[in-house]
């Protein structure tokens, strides 16, 4: 493998961020993840820090080694600095409870970002691709590849009755959890929201917030995913998941036209402010950020902007988050500083931004153009 | 449906809780929901009421507390952190387990993917089932010469299962 640093991993924004994807108006990334266990060292969250250590040793070479990772970046999790553990985590590329470990854990990415691998996790192995757009049977393609290649070198606890074995019940079986990150600004202005979570979760799916479990869902962006891992299919989930998103991403069209022909104002108002909040401000925190650029994709999908600023709107979110204000400072920052520092950054990539086409009626559709 | 806990009578307390971002249900029968003190919503744990049905019965059984052979887990740092500690716990905890996945999955048995190695060993498994039971059947109807066939198969098959099946032609 050709080692990969940390700095050219970040270097430019992650790959699911930038490609365009199917329905990507909507769904911003597919990830699934798979949790695997190895049969004879104790969970990582149980072992011994010496047994924890053998089982990292076994792992590592050998996630080294898969063809996916000719081109990588594998560090221990004690090797990482916190800041750019933070970015990791704000990247998507490893989980919150992962950023926190030190000795006996760490993590495999490849030169893309597309596939991670944490070591010593919850579980020894925590697997997962992620890509544009709504793609969750090619990511599961990729992801279920590694693990096969993995399964040839590595003895698997599992069991030919409860399926992969894992530190936590909820993850039993099949080990997968397959998500989405969809953006809902127009579900959410119609405040309709709590319905659909509560009618997505009657279908056996979940949705949480930016980062996963627990965590607030900033810039109007909802993960979904599979809530159960046993007694069902890899491939019957998915299809489950994916019939549900396409029925979300439904309702948010249906939401944003709605609103569009009843509430105009309430639509221009917002996006306007958006606007002008974003190109103007001297101090902004990261939540108003996120939910500021939100609006303005909207804006970019209402076509009230350019398309040409869907890209930068994307990027700003990533770059937005408190880690990655903090890296573009070089420094350690107050969070006064960082406001600042956000607000010049914003400023500075939509500079020359032209303003929102409002005032001149709805868009036209597709249809209606002759 | 039946109650969770005496599996007797007819569940009518039903109950979700919500820990750690999990959701766990229970459903109870009116007399065992009082007995588990489930009216009282602020001191009641629905994990540790699902992890005690089974195990209950399991350290009545076994005379002992429930602690895993292989890492030394025992009931109590599970029902802790939520967390088993190895491979083994599985099995250990597995009547306690069982009516813990119930309330949490869709099904109780894996139909997902299954690892080459143990795809391996469950044919080698399933196979050497059948062949036992041939091989009862033949002792039974003395055809002691289709046995004695049965039997080395199922002796080759136990050799393979041990991890000895590259060894071949031997002279």
């Amino acid at each position: 493998m050709r080692p990969v640093k940390l700095e050219q991993l970040l270097k430019s924004t992650s790959e699911w961020a930038q490609t365009e994807g199917p329905q990507n108006r909507i769904v911003l990334s597919s990830r699934v993840r798979l949790a695997r266990n190895l049969r004879q060292y104790a969970f990582p969250g149980w072992a011994k820090k010496a047994e924890r250590q053998r089982a990292l040793e076994t792992m590592r070479p050998v996630i080294e080694d898969l063809p996916e990772m000719a081109e990588c970046f594998s560090e221990l999790m004690d090797s990482i600095a916190v800041i750019d553990k933070q970015m990791l985590v704000e990247r998507h590329l490893i989980s919150r409870e992962h950023a926190v470990k030190n000795v006996g854990s760490g993590v495999v990415i490849n030169a893309t970002g597309a596939i991670s691998v944490m070591i010593n996790e919850e579980d020894h192995l925590r697997m997962q691709a992620i890509q544009a757009g709504l793609q969750t049977k090619d990511v599961f393609k990729v992801i279920d590849r590694v693990d096969t290649e993995l399964e040839e070198r590595l003895e698997y606890a599992f069991s030919p009755r409860l399926g992969y074995l894992t530190a936590c019940p909820t993850n039993v079986g099949t080990g997968m959890r397959a998500s989405a990150m969809v953006h809902l600004p127009g579900i959410v202005l119609s405040e309709q929201i709590n319905q659909i979570i509560q009618a997505v979760n009657k279908l056996g799916l979940a949705v949480r917030g930016l980062y996963g479990e627990g965590t607030e869902a900033l810039g109007n962006v909802f993960q979904v995913s599979n809530q159960t891992t046993l007694g069902e299919r890899e491939s019957d989930i998915i299809e489950r998941l994916n019939k549900v998103v396409l029925q979300i991403i439904e309702h948010e069209e249906s939401a944003r036209l709605t609103i569009l022909e009843k509430k105009p104002k309430l639509i221009y108002d917002q996006i306007g402010r958006a606007y002008g909040i974003l190109t103007n401000a001297h101090t902004v925190t990261s939540k108003e950020a996120l939910n500021l650029l939100s609006l303005l994709r909207l804006g970019v999908d209402l076509e009230l902007l350019p398309a040409t600023i869907r890209a930068v709107v994307d990027e700003l979110f990533i770059m937005a988050q408190p880690a990655h204000v903090q890296k573009f400072a070089a420094r350690k920052l107050s969070a006064e500083e960082r406001d600042i520092l956000r607000a010049d950054l914003i400023r500075g990539r939509l500079a020359g931004m032209p303003k929102p086409k409002i005032g001149v009626g709805p868009p036209p559709r597709d249809s209606q153009i002759e | 449906m039946l109650c969770d806990k005496c599996r007797k009578n007819e569940a009518s307390v039903h109950l979700t809780q919500i820990v750690e971002g999990k959701t766990l249900k229970a459903d109870l029968c009116k007399a065992c929901a009082g007995e588990s003190g489930v009216q009282d919503a602020t001191g009641f744990s629905l994990a540790d009421l699902l992890l005690g049905l089974g195990a209950a019965d399991e350290i009545k059984t076994e005379g002992a507390g429930a602690r895993c052979p292989t890492c030394g887990l025992t009931q109590t740092d599970f029902k802790r952190t939520g967390r088993l500690g190895c491979a083994t716990c599985w099995e250990t905890f597995a009547v306690g387990l069982a009516t813990l996945l119930k309330a949490m999955h869709r099904g109780d048995h894996h139909i997902g993917k299954v690892p080459r190695r143990a795809a391996h060993t469950l044919v080698i498994s399933e196979k050497l089932q059948q062949l036992s039971a041939e091989l009862e059947k033949a002792v039974h109807a003395e055809k002691y010469e289709d046995a004695a066939v049965l039997r080395d198969q199922i002796r080759e098959l136990e050799v393979k299962l041990r991890g000895g099946g590259d060894a071949q032609g031997v002279a």
